[in-house]
């Protein structure tokens, strides 16, 4: 690809691919859905001219399962898909954080549940992206709001999954992926490719799963010459199955910790207005594209108001929440979807205060919230 | 055949962390581990270039004995995980272990797919006709009539014949033995693993302790006694008269044709596309 000053105008979708192959993937296995296809479109064409891998799979189950046998092979991963597939692949993905294996999943979201709004946008996934498989273990999971975001947010997923050697999902919606915006590509000489780092230590000294509180740990590939094991059981620190109480509870706090320990590394947040205002919104996403644009309507009118939007929406941004939105006295909180933003949001400051409003505004029509809809619930306070 | 001494095979088995293994008594899975890790051995396969993958069951603890790149992954997916890892790393001998249900039920889908595309992996399918590790329920190649937990007054589904399925869904390498058949396993496998393209290799085995107890089959060597004698060689099988067809199942290799390759089909179709690219500039 050229890079060059001028801006070209690109899709969501196309950002997040091309974001993809220059963040270093060069193996994609998908599966045909709306509205992420355009994503699996562009690999196909793209990663078989550079000599990397793409493969449509037989369905969602298989699409997570070769992308996490070939990161396991030593190549850097990716799928994407929407609502059904994510549902299909959530086992694949606890399994991903269970072997501690890199690998990106991409969701673009549509209206839900089961088959829903394939053409339209929702914000539906985002506790589905927390929860989706059983067991507990964190995530990571990242959302952009523009075109350009769409592409850094996708290289910095793909290095926060070689760094952390975890699934990491990267959330978009119906909306987010078709449209088109002109956006000015960066000079991918000043950004930061991560790679998962070579064991260099005699193999029979390798611990596929070693005690690193930085957890920057060496992660070998099948054929390497470092022969070892994962499974989806509990496990040793070789990867071996274990029911020993001690050994899962070292894997099970690692799992947690190698995430809880680094908020400060994982969580982004984008603080936009009048700190001082006594209105805020919290908005993600596509969303939160209608928030700036009312913050900048009121601004015109004389009126504060600030917005706090989590690009890393997992491990989610309690630091901040606590810090720009306690002392509001009203709290919007758009969101397409019956309130998985709000609940954590409420779950940060607590409910019940008389000096504060936390203002629900939800959508789960297939449309989009609208600036002025924002600015009528904010009325209100002023 | 080989015969390969037992120092060799302790060279490819992870045998002073692992063991004793997880089988039940009588079970044929050992048996079908030491014709797999013979067939690797007369090869003379590198270990560093040797992966094993498994779904979930009996038949898929196997991949933690041996000292190789190994992937005990998800209930039926087996197959495509070692898609992902062939793909990725072409140069690895990838061999997939699975059961009847692993392979023929949850991952059924998988199974016929694999076929299709010819990737080149080896599995070893190992059939007990039973779900062993949850304890004996009726799986898709429990014969019509046996019992089950889940059947237990008698299975009223058909069951699956695993190598018309697979001939049917386009494998190109397709062979039937048993475990009581263990020198003839060796080279069945050992021609699986040699063959450039997908190979499913059933391999019948013996659940004494469950399947054996739910149909009244008697001990391990009395299963072993019965596979010796329904399955006969696939030239024996050829001549016999239908009604006689009916009681007996073939076994060898039931199908071998080359047909190009799925990883090095893709490797062709990058180089075209690369040197297109070359004229262009």
């Amino acid at each position: 690809m050229e890079k060059t000053d001028k801006a070209v105008l690109m899709q969501g979708n196309e950002a997040i691919a091309r974001g993809a192959v220059d963040a270093g993937i060069n193996f994609f296995a998908g599966y045909p859905i709306t509205p992420s296809t355009e994503i699996t479109e562009f690999m196909s064409r793209e990663l078989t001219k550079r000599g990397g891998v793409f493969l449509q799979m037989e369905d969602e189950i298989a699409s997570i399962a070769a992308i996490i046998g070939a990161s396991l092979a030593g190549a850097k991963s990716m799928t994407a898909t929407s609502g059904p597939g994510i549902s299909l692949m959530a086992e694949g993905i606890g399994y991903a954080k269970m072997i501690e294996q890199p690998c990106v999943v991409v969701n673009v979201m549509r209206g839900g549940p089961s088959t829903g709004l394939p053409t339209q946008p929702s914000q539906a996934d985002i506790q589905q992206s927390r929860w989706a498989s059983h067991g507990d273990a964190p995530a990571i999971v990242l959302y952009p709001a523009s075109v350009l975001e769409c592409y850094e947010l996708t290289i910095r997923a793909v290095n926060l999954a070689e760094k952390y050697r975890t699934c990491v999902i990267l959330l978009s919606d119906a909306m987010l992926g078709h449209m088109r915006e002109p956006i000015t590509m960066p000079d991918l000489n000043n950004v930061q490719i991560i790679d998962r780092i070579k064991p260099t230590i005699p193999p029979e000294w390798y611990k596929h799963y070693p005690d690193n509180p930085k957890y920057r740990a060496p992660l070998a590939s099948f054929g390497d010459g470092y022969r070892f094991h994962v499974t989806g059981l509990a496990h040793d620190a070789l990867g071996f199955p274990t029911t020993r109480p001690d050994e899962i509870k070292i894997m099970a706090e690692r799992l947690n910790n190698k995430i809880l320990q680094n908020h400060k590394d994982l969580v982004q947040v984008e603080i936009f207005g009048d700190e001082d205002a006594r209105v805020a919104i919290f908005a993600a996403g596509i969303t939160a594209r209608a928030a700036k644009a009312a913050i900048k309507t009121a601004q015109q009118h004389g009126k504060k108001m600030l917005l706090v939007r989590p690009l890393t929406i997992w491990p989610f941004p309690d630091e901040a929440v606590t810090k720009y939105l306690s002392d509001k006295r009203m709290i919007i909180i758009p969101e397409l979807s019956q309130g998985q933003l709000s609940h954590e949001v409420k779950r940060v400051l607590g409910v019940s205060k008389k000096t504060r409003r936390i203002v629900e505004l939800q959508k789960v029509t297939g449309e989009l919230i609208s600036p002025e809809e924002i600015l009528n619930s904010s009325r209100e306070a002023h | 055949m080989k015969k390969i001494p037992q120092k060799e095979i302790h060279k490819y088995l992870r045998h002073n962390k692992k063991f004793p293994h997880v089988w039940c008594p009588g079970c044929s899975d050992g048996i079908i581990l030491g014709a797999t890790i013979r067939a690797v051995a007369e090869i003379g396969w590198e270990k560093d270039d040797c992966a094993m993958v498994s779904g979930i069951g009996c038949s898929s603890r196997m991949p933690v004995y041996v000292d190789f790149n190994t992937a005990h992954t998800l209930h039926g997916r087996a197959l495509a995980y070692a898609t992902g890892i062939k793909m990725a790393k072409p140069r690895l001998n990838v061999i997939v272990v699975t059961g009847d249900g692993d392979a023929s039920a949850i991952g059924g889908n998988h199974l016929i797919h694999a076929c299709r595309r010819n990737i080149n992996l080896t599995v070893i399918c190992i059939n007990n006709n039973i779900y062993g590790m949850t304890g004996g329920q009726y799986s898709p190649t429990t014969p019509h009539g046996a019992k089950a937990s889940t059947m237990p007054f008698g299975n009223i589904d058909n069951d699956f014949d695993l190598c018309k399925l697979t001939i049917g869904a386009g494998a190109t390498f397709v062979a039937r033995t048993t475990a009581y058949h263990a020198t003839e396993m060796q080279s069945i496998i050992k021609a699986g693993f040699e063959h450039n393209g997908f190979a499913f290799i059933e391999v019948m085995a013996a659940c004494p302790v469950i399947y054996g107890r739910w149909n009244k089959k008697g001990d391990a060597p009395a299963m072993m006694k019965e596979m010796k004698d329904q399955y006969i060689p696939l030239s024996v099988f050829d001549k016999l008269a239908p009604d006689e067809k009916m009681e007996k199942s073939p076994r060898g290799i039931l199908k071998a044709v080359l047909e190009p390759e799925y990883s090095e089909r893709y490797a062709e179709l990058v180089k075209s596309l690369q040197s297109r690219e070359g004229e262009k500039v």
